[in-house]
């Protein structure tokens, strides 16, 4: 019955929306808990990492903590001609502070990227300022070094200000923000980000291309044939996805190096003579090859998954009623595959874009891909926040990629199984 | 124009699927133009394997199919302009009603305007109207099974095929299927080869039907002569119901013979029987067998009720007779003043005619 106010009760006089919540509030609740350890997993292992790496990446903190009495000066400096005394006096006490607790020796590292030769000027003046005399703090550092003189060093010193930077994005692209606040491009000699950038979205897209001409057929048999043989052709495509990524990779560099397996059996039919051995490795060749490979059952399971709720009476259907094999493939059995192929493809270039172990191995100079100069970068140059930038400017990537594939297909169009 | 008695000719068709067990034997069959012919039997007699080797989707192992005379073992399935209606409808699931109409035409070039009318036109014949730009997911069951028919008589084909196209529909909606499609049928006169394995709809539907069993065509005939004269106890077992005796074969003369069972002894018609002392089964039609007849019939036996059931236009009885506790009786509801109870004795009369003797089971 429902009350004057068009409230619908329950039977026992409570209004039905709360009696549905407090029936339906337990198995919320329990849902809930089911996926909270996956959650909090997610959140502990993805979304701080994430987090981490982009705070990382723009942070700039360094400097400005360092010179916390200069920049509280230099925010009434326009930049324009050189810094009154105040600046000069604070910029003295910050930076007998660090010599005091020898950490000079970051800050001139720091400034130096900024400017070139900044570094011994700071120096000179960590010997020279122990004999400083109160007052007058612009002569004395004026008299110190010639440069002081000089308004682009102080300019150089404000453009560290800020605590927050995007200076490592524009390094990920080449490119980097010159004295006077513009954004240009590195020298030519310089530009080997843009190269790798361009590489890896290559790579990824040669190896998606290459994984779906070879996944499609495999996964069409695997989808028809009787489920005798379909389950040892599964086992096939599966076999190298139980064995490690590592074992695989190992393997290929015994078969693609010049004294290797593939080499040998090319001189031994006579296609190539043995002093002109091919090099199918240490290079894009062995990358695409190794990664083609590794990658196939991404693409396979989820064409054959789509396939195989494709009725065999569909075709037939087709043929009977007047289309030739061909006809009846492209006009009804591709298009209901699309499903299948659009996640096969998206999952192996994603995968792709990003991969480090295969290339690292077999790619040599010229098939290392971004991940690697990432990895460099974590690695040995230990320039963390810059890998984090790398690594971010990745994940946007392919954040983009799946956005305009959502923007073409459609993302529920996706099918894994 | 006169109608090709064999239009559709199996001539000594074998198949076999693994070189081993023939599912398919000696298939001989003639089906005339706009006939519609219905291939019954139970599931794995070979119908729907001989129905796929008239489509094209399995060759023969041996023999030969005509169609309008020309061998057609070697023309691949598009080039047989044979229309087929499948079990689950295989309409295409990404086309509209309208694509999925139109692609038969589309494939054979037809202009953009023959191919809207033609559509329209099958269309309105399974009153589909205005269902055209609807996609198959939206259609029910029915609606589903009326485009797949559409699209396979779209085409003016010579023939059209059906394999089991209403074993997916509810019984009412199969019923009136049933109707609509025999008046489709009946209208354009395209030649119609049906695979079903219910009798029901064999025997609304059909001008003849083939009764399949163990790769073989036990009887061809039409619906009433296979109901009334089956010519084995299979057909007579496997169309309608049935009441059946074992016995041998003690006596024959003048189309009668005697068959002695283990408890007494009927009169019955002799049809695949020869000579005396042979085994026989004999069959007779549950409606052919009547209480307290009148008339007087050849074979009158007392028969003890086991079970009464109400059916709504007939009640079934089932007596114990000469031995067999399965015997079964349809009374019709209207005929009140018959006495039946539980355990009562009651008087069964049949004529001898319509007791066959057939080959034993």
């Amino acid at each position: 019955m429902s009350s004057d106010t068009g409230k619908i009760l329950t039977t026992d006089g409570i209004p039905l929306e709360e009696s549905l919540k407090q029936a339906e509030k337990k198995n919320k609740i329990k849902a809930f808990l089911l996926v909270a350890p996956l959650l909090l997993f997610l959140i502990i292992t993805y979304m701080i990492p994430i987090g981490d790496m982009f705070s990382r990446s723009i942070d700039d903190k360094m400097v400005t903590n360092m010179l916390p009495k200069t920049y509280k000066a230099m925010e009434k400096w326009d930049g324009k001609e050189l810094p009154p005394e105040e600046v000069f006096e604070a910029f003295y006490l910050d930076y007998k502070i660090l010599v005091k607790n020898k950490t000079a020796g970051k800050l001139q590292t720091q400034l130096n990227y900024e400017k070139n030769g900044f570094k011994s000027v700071l120096k000179k003046l960590a010997r020279k300022q122990k004999k400083f005399e109160e007052g007058n703090y612009k002569e004395q550092i004026m008299k110190v070094h010639k440069r002081w003189r000089n308004v682009e060093y102080w300019r150089a010193i404000k453009r560290r200000a800020p605590s927050y930077t995007y200076s490592k994005y524009l390094k990920g692209i080449d490119m980097y923000s010159n004295e006077d606040g513009k954004i240009v491009q590195v020298s030519e000699d310089r530009r080997i980000h843009r190269i790798l950038w361009i590489r890896t979205v290559e790579v990824a897209f040669f190896v998606t291309l290459f994984c779906f001409l070879m996944a499609y057929p495999i996964a069409h048999l695997l989808a028809t044939l009787p489920m005798k043989y379909s389950n040892l052709l599964m086992i096939c495509v599966l076999l190298p996805f139980w064995t490690s990524l590592l074992v695989r990779t190992a393997s290929w560099m015994i078969l693609l190096q010049q004294q290797g397996i593939v080499n040998d059996f090319f001189v031994w039919t006579g296609l190539v003579a043995d002093d002109n051995r091919p090099e199918m490795m240490y290079n894009k060749t062995g990358t695409y090859v190794a990664m083609t490979q590794i990658l196939l059952p991404f693409m396979v399971l989820p064409l054959y998954s789509v396939m195989k709720t494709i009725s065999p009476s569909l075709m037939r259907a087709g043929k009977s009623l007047g289309a030739t094999p061909a006809v009846a493939f492209f006009k009804v059995y591709f298009p209901l595959t699309i499903p299948g192929i659009g996640a096969g493809c998206l999952l192996v270039f994603i995968l792709a874009i990003g991969y480090y172990i295969t290339p690292a191995l077999v790619g040599g100079a010229s098939g290392t891909l971004i991940s690697n100069q990432i990895a460099y970068h974590m690695k040995s140059t230990l320039d963390w926040s810059f890998a984090s930038a790398m690594g971010l400017m990745l994940l946007t990537g392919v954040l983009v990629i799946y956005w305009i594939y959502n923007k073409l297909v459609g993302v529920d169009n996706i099918k894994l199984g | 124009m006169s109608k090709k008695v064999d239009f559709v000719k199996f001539d000594k068709v074998d198949k076999s699927y693994d070189g081993k067990v023939l599912v398919v034997k000696d298939l001989n069959l003639d089906i005339e133009e706009g006939e519609f012919v219905t291939m019954l039997g139970p599931s794995g007699s070979g119908k729907t394997t001989c129905l796929m080797m008239l489509a094209g989707f399995e060759t023969p192992t041996n023999g030969e199919i005509f169609l309008d005379n020309n061998p057609i073992s070697n023309i691949p399935p598009h080039k047989r302009g044979i229309g087929m209606v499948f079990q689950n409808y295989a309409l295409f699931p990404h086309m509209t009603v309208f694509e999925n109409l139109a692609f038969p035409l589309k494939v054979r070039k037809m202009s953009q305007e023959d191919i809207e009318k033609k559509v329209d036109k099958a269309l309105a014949m399974v009153s589909l109207g205005g269902f055209a730009n609807r996609m198959p997911g939206q259609l029910s069951g029915g609606q589903q099974q009326r485009v797949a028919v559409a699209r396979a008589l779209v085409f003016d084909p010579a023939v059209v095929l059906m394999d089991e196209p209403l074993g997916a529909l509810d019984k009412n909606l199969r019923e009136s299927m049933q109707y609509e499609i025999k008046h489709i049928h009946e209208s354009i006169g395209v030649t119609v080869v049906y695979v079903t394995h219910d009798q029901g709809e064999a025997l609304t539907m059909s001008n003849r039907i083939a009764v399949f069993n163990d790769g073989k065509v036990q009887q061809l005939s039409s619906p009433d002569k296979l109901y009334e004269e089956p010519v084995n106890s299979f057909v007579a077992e496997f169309i309608g119901e049935n009441n059946t005796f074992g016995g041998e074969v003690s006596e024959i003369s003048n189309g009668t013979c005697k068959v002695k069972l283990e408890k007494g002894e009927i009169i019955a018609n002799p049809i695949s029987v020869k000579s005396v002392g042979e085994k026989t089964t004999v069959s007779i039609r549950p409606e052919r067998a009547l209480i307290n007849p009148k008339d007087k019939m050849d074979n009158n036996q007392k028969g003890k009720i086991e079970e009464v059931i109400y059916h709504g236009d007939h009640t079934r009885v089932r007596l114990n007779l000469l031995g067999n506790s399965e015997f079964i009786l349809k009374v019709p509801n209207s005929s009140q003043n018959l006495d039946i109870k539980l355990g009562n004795e009651i008087n069964i009369g049949w004529n001898s005619h319509d007791a066959r003797a057939l080959d034993p089971k």
